[in-house]
């Protein structure tokens, strides 16, 4: 025997639930149930149908033991998109998947199911009408009469595909909050007036309203289209023609295209011409501006203004800027370390990232102050290799530590350090030139010349860099009593 | 005469078009229904309309002025160049904007302009106007400030208060580039700001001690544009610098431009039609770095010179050169080789995982997912399906390369 169940269609879940709930617990299968619609049975016979959700068979529903039906939260999201559509076939379909989910609970899964792909695709085009719906509602202005003050009232027209309006109204809701609206369709309308949401599945008529705003989106529709670049069928796809009747923007497009190559030959005719006095002016004005700021030559300012244009080797094209030492310029100790990391290169100063905070510790620890020391890098410039949304350090190479001490050469003659801290291979190499084994000169004083003491230290991003935690620790209070010592060498 | 509001919109809107960026999306998501003012951002962003060159229009894309002190070759504004030049007022943006939101026409607003007087002057209002429409009219849609490089921290640090995305475009892939065409700009200066922003965006979206609370800074994060084909640069020039900008700055986007005729041209530039397949190749390229785990050098690596293939996209590109790589079989890959089958993308890959824990995948199974099954069948081995020799056909390529087209002849 088939069941015959009538419903409105129109967007509304639960009278498709209470039924297929019914249904379902009457154990009908999805075969022996007929769904339609009761606005096509009144234009058939043009009477209220008789039959309704309401009146399926009572009797066999009591033979049953009604067990508590469950269903994936996925299903019901999927059932209350579904039910907007216009397919005559939605509620069938419906039911099968509610049916089959008693037995296959993860059948929602199953993305290769016949069943299942066609409820996607059909939630799918639910996706797009209301998305298309949130984009192409143009409102119009009512104005108030005169005299009258109060919230502005807009009216809007809009035809959907699907039973989607009262689906769509709360987004309206949540973005048009200050004024009072109405959206008309076909399928239905909405209307809001800082108080009450209001929708209706009744058919609504096509108003006849013009707002002149509508003029000033055109012209600024016309003016950011660039005819250098025509791509006709991607507007075509994401903006059918069903949707051009009820967008004031719509009208313009087959002239716009029409002119599109006219303008770009005229374009390609016309000479360059002149500028205008306006622009020699400029130039001259430009042409005067003193190149850099003043500072005093032979000072430490004044190099680092010059290191600041540096191009001595490539690492400047990819780092943000030259890192360049900072501290007193008659400092007793200066730190020389690798390079500057991706803090630093972000922040433009020396032992700030990660490495900055342990270096700043164990500074603490020894009754160091930061500030008396002259702080830089063997290398100015970040190297790194990007990966992804992050900068991964590389070792700096011979070359451009060579290319670089130039400069470290430059701030150890001005500042004129008693004891420079090579922290790290790349310093010492750039300090000494000797490629030698760090633990072989680590953690004590050597004689650089007369007046200048070398200390060798690891360098900072090192100790962060071991994986194992107990090494890890055993690496950094080495590192702390490298830093005491260096505070008894520099008093 | 001062020219009417119509005729500046047309000007100003005319000066703004070049900028390729149309995002409304990845901002936090907010609206209006608690506050009783207008507007929303819910996540996914909402193209308004799709002009005839397939652009899509977000935005209110409008400079506050094309007067401009710069004289970059390739900008329609460039000091040199004879275009019409007009202004808006700071009342008048706002009122543009609001109008055009209540209409339903824009999703906000994407504001640049030329450079005035001084940077500080033009970021200055630019800031006032984001700062009024969210205060004073209670705005809670799009904003896109475009940044001023020379423009101090404080008013930098400002606009990322009431904007939802910053952004400061290279436009030239090198710094040489640069120099050449945008003799005023400074490239270490634009690599500044863009640092400075990134370390603004991650301070402020630390929890303080106090409350534990984030601020909202710039909460669509920074981007940037980069011109296609006006220098020299080839693809894979253009792709490491993205590379370094995503890795260096955190941006969410660079944007390409394939670069088109403007009226009144620089005589140094070629007048050429836009490359706009180069354009999309890019973009294609960009994607796979971002989403599919390639690196920029494997992607580049399938042509000597430096350039993406224009006839096949970059993924297909890849997989011919590493034929050995593949078939792949569909039910036992793990995701990231998945990923790497030409004609499978993110979503395909998810639902693949997803269905094969319940069954295996036939090939038919494969095409139920929407992915076209002549493009992936060479690639994947599936339950009933096995591409035998076809993978190591030597005319494989021309089984994907578009159909040669007769040159009309006129």
């Amino acid at each position: 025997m088939i069941e015959t169940c009538f419903l409105e269609g129109r967007g509304d879940l639960s009278e498709w639930r209470d039924a297929a709930r019914t249904f379902l617990q009457a154990g009908i299968e999805p075969k022996a149930i007929d769904w339609r619609l009761r606005s096509e049975e009144q234009g058939l016979f043009g009477a209220e149908p008789v039959s309704s959700k309401a009146e399926v068979a009572p009797t066999r529903l009591a033979a049953n033991n009604p067990a508590p039906l469950s269903v994936p939260a996925a299903f019901l999201r999927l059932a209350s998109a579904l039910v907007c559509h216009s397919d005559p076939g939605r509620f069938a379909l419906l039911y099968r998947l509610f049916f089959r989910l008693q037995a296959e609970r993860h059948l929602l899964d199953l993305k290769t199911d016949a069943d299942v792909a066609l409820a996607h695709r059909m939630q799918k085009s639910i996706g797009r009408d209301y998305h298309k719906m949130t984009a192409f509602v143009r409102f119009k202005e009512i104005p108030l009469p005169p005299g009258v003050a109060g919230r502005r009232r807009f009216l809007a027209w809009f035809e959907p595909d699907h039973f989607i309006v009262a689906r769509v109204a709360p987004f309206f809701q949540r973005r048009f909050n200050d004024m009072d609206w109405i959206i008309a369709t076909p399928r239905g309308s909405a209307s809001w007036d800082g108080q009450t949401l209001l929708t209706s599945t009744k058919p609504a008529e096509k108003p006849d309203i013009t707002d002149e705003t509508d003029e000033l989106w055109r012209t600024y529709y016309a003016s950011i289209f660039n005819p250098a670049r025509l791509k006709v069928k991607m507007m075509m796809t994401e903006m059918p023609k069903k949707y051009w009747k009820n967008l004031p923007e719509a009208e313009l497009i087959p002239s716009l295209i029409a002119g599109a190559e006219a303008k770009l030959i005229d374009m390609g005719r016309r000479q360059a011409t002149e500028p205008l006095p306006f622009h020699h002016r400029l130039q001259e004005a430009a042409a005067r501006m003193p190149d850099a700021p003043i500072v005093e030559a032979g000072t430490i300012e004044a190099l680092r203004h010059e290191a600041s244009g540096c191009t001595r080797c490539d690492l400047h094209c990819r780092a943000t800027q030259t890192v360049f030492g900072e501290g007193p310029a008659n400092a007793k100790v200066m730190i020389v370390g690798e390079q500057p990391g991706d803090q630093e290169d972000l922040a433009g100063r020396p032992f700030v990232g990660p490495a900055g905070r342990v270096f700043d510790e164990a500074l603490a620890l020894a009754g160091l102050e930061r500030q008396a020391l002259y702080v830089t890098n063997a290398v100015k410039h970040f190297k790194y290799e990007p990966r992804g949304k992050r900068r991964i350090h590389q070792r700096p190479n011979a070359g451009e530590v060579e290319h670089c001490r130039w400069w470290l050469n430059r701030e150890i003659d001005l500042v004129k350090p008693k004891l420079v801290v090579a922290m790290g291979a790349a310093a010492l190499f750039s300090l000494t030139d000797r490629k030698d084994r760090l633990e072989n000169v680590r953690s004590r004083p050597i004689v650089m010349d007369d007046t200048r003491t070398l200390f060798v230290t690891v360098h900072l991003s090192y100790l962060l860099r071991i994986p194992d935690k107990v090494r890890r620790d055993e690496e950094l209070a080495r590192f702390r009593d490298d830093i005491r010592q260096i505070g008894r060498l520099a008093s | 005469m001062r020219k009417s509001l119509k005729e500046r919109l047309a000007i100003l809107s005319d000066a703004a078009k070049y900028d390729a960026s149309c995002a409304s999306s990845g901002t936090t998501k907010r609206n209006s229904s608690a506050s009783g003012g207008l507007g929303s951002t819910e996540g996914s962003g909402i193209c308004h309309a799709y002009a005839p060159d397939g652009r899509c229009i977000s935005l209110l894309k409008i400079l506050m002025t094309n007067f401009c002190i710069y004289d970059c070759a390739y900008c329609i504004n460039r000091s040199s160049s004879n275009v019409e030049r007009a202004r808006f007022s700071v009342e008048e943006v706002i009122w543009l904007t609001l109008e055009f939101y209540r209409r339903n026409y824009i999703e906000g607003l994407f504001l640049s302009s030329g450079i005035i007087r001084s940077s500080d002057h033009t970021m200055e209002e630019m800031v006032r106007i984001a700062r009024e429409l969210r205060s004073t009219h209670n705005f809670r849609g799009y904003i896109h400030l475009k940044s001023i490089p020379e423009a101090s921290p404080q008013l930098i640090e400002e606009a990322g208060l009431y904007a939802d995305r910053l952004s400061i475009n290279i436009e030239l892939p090198t710094d040489a580039g640069i120099e050449k065409f945008a003799p005023e700009k400074r490239p270490d200066n634009i690599r500044q700001s863009m640092g400075n922003l990134r370390l603004k965006i991650e301070e402020m979206s630390d929890p303080t001690l106090q409350t534990r609370r984030r601020k909202t800074f710039a909460p669509a994060g920074q981007s940037t544009q980069v011109i296609v084909g006006a220098d020299a640069a080839d693809d894979a020039t253009i792709l490491g610098t993205s590379a370094r900008l995503y890795g260096s700055y955190g941006l969410k986007r660079v944007y390409y431009s394939a670069f088109s005729p403007i009226p009144d041209a620089s005589k140094n530039l070629p007048l050429i039609k836009p490359p706009l397949m180069r354009e999309h190749r890019l973009y294609q390229a960009d994607w796979l770095y971002r989403f599919y785990g390639f690196e920029i050098s494997e992607i580049t690596a399938s042509r000597p010179d430096g350039m993406l293939d224009l006839d096949l996209d970059p993924k297909l590109a890849w997989a011919l050169g590493h034929r050995d790589r593949f078939p792949v079989d569909v039910n036992r890959a793990d995701k990231e080789t998945l990923l790497r089958v030409p004609g499978f993308g993110t979503k395909t890959v998810r639902s693949i995982l997803s269905t094969r824990r319940f069954k295996r995948l036939r090939l038919e199974d494969v095409g139920c997912l929407g992915v076209s099954l002549k493009k992936v069948k060479a690639f994947i081995v599936a339950e009933d399906w096995t591409p035998h020799r076809l993978i190591d056909r030597a005319d494989l390529r021309t089984m994907f390369a578009p159909k040669p087209e007769q040159l009309s002849l006129l």
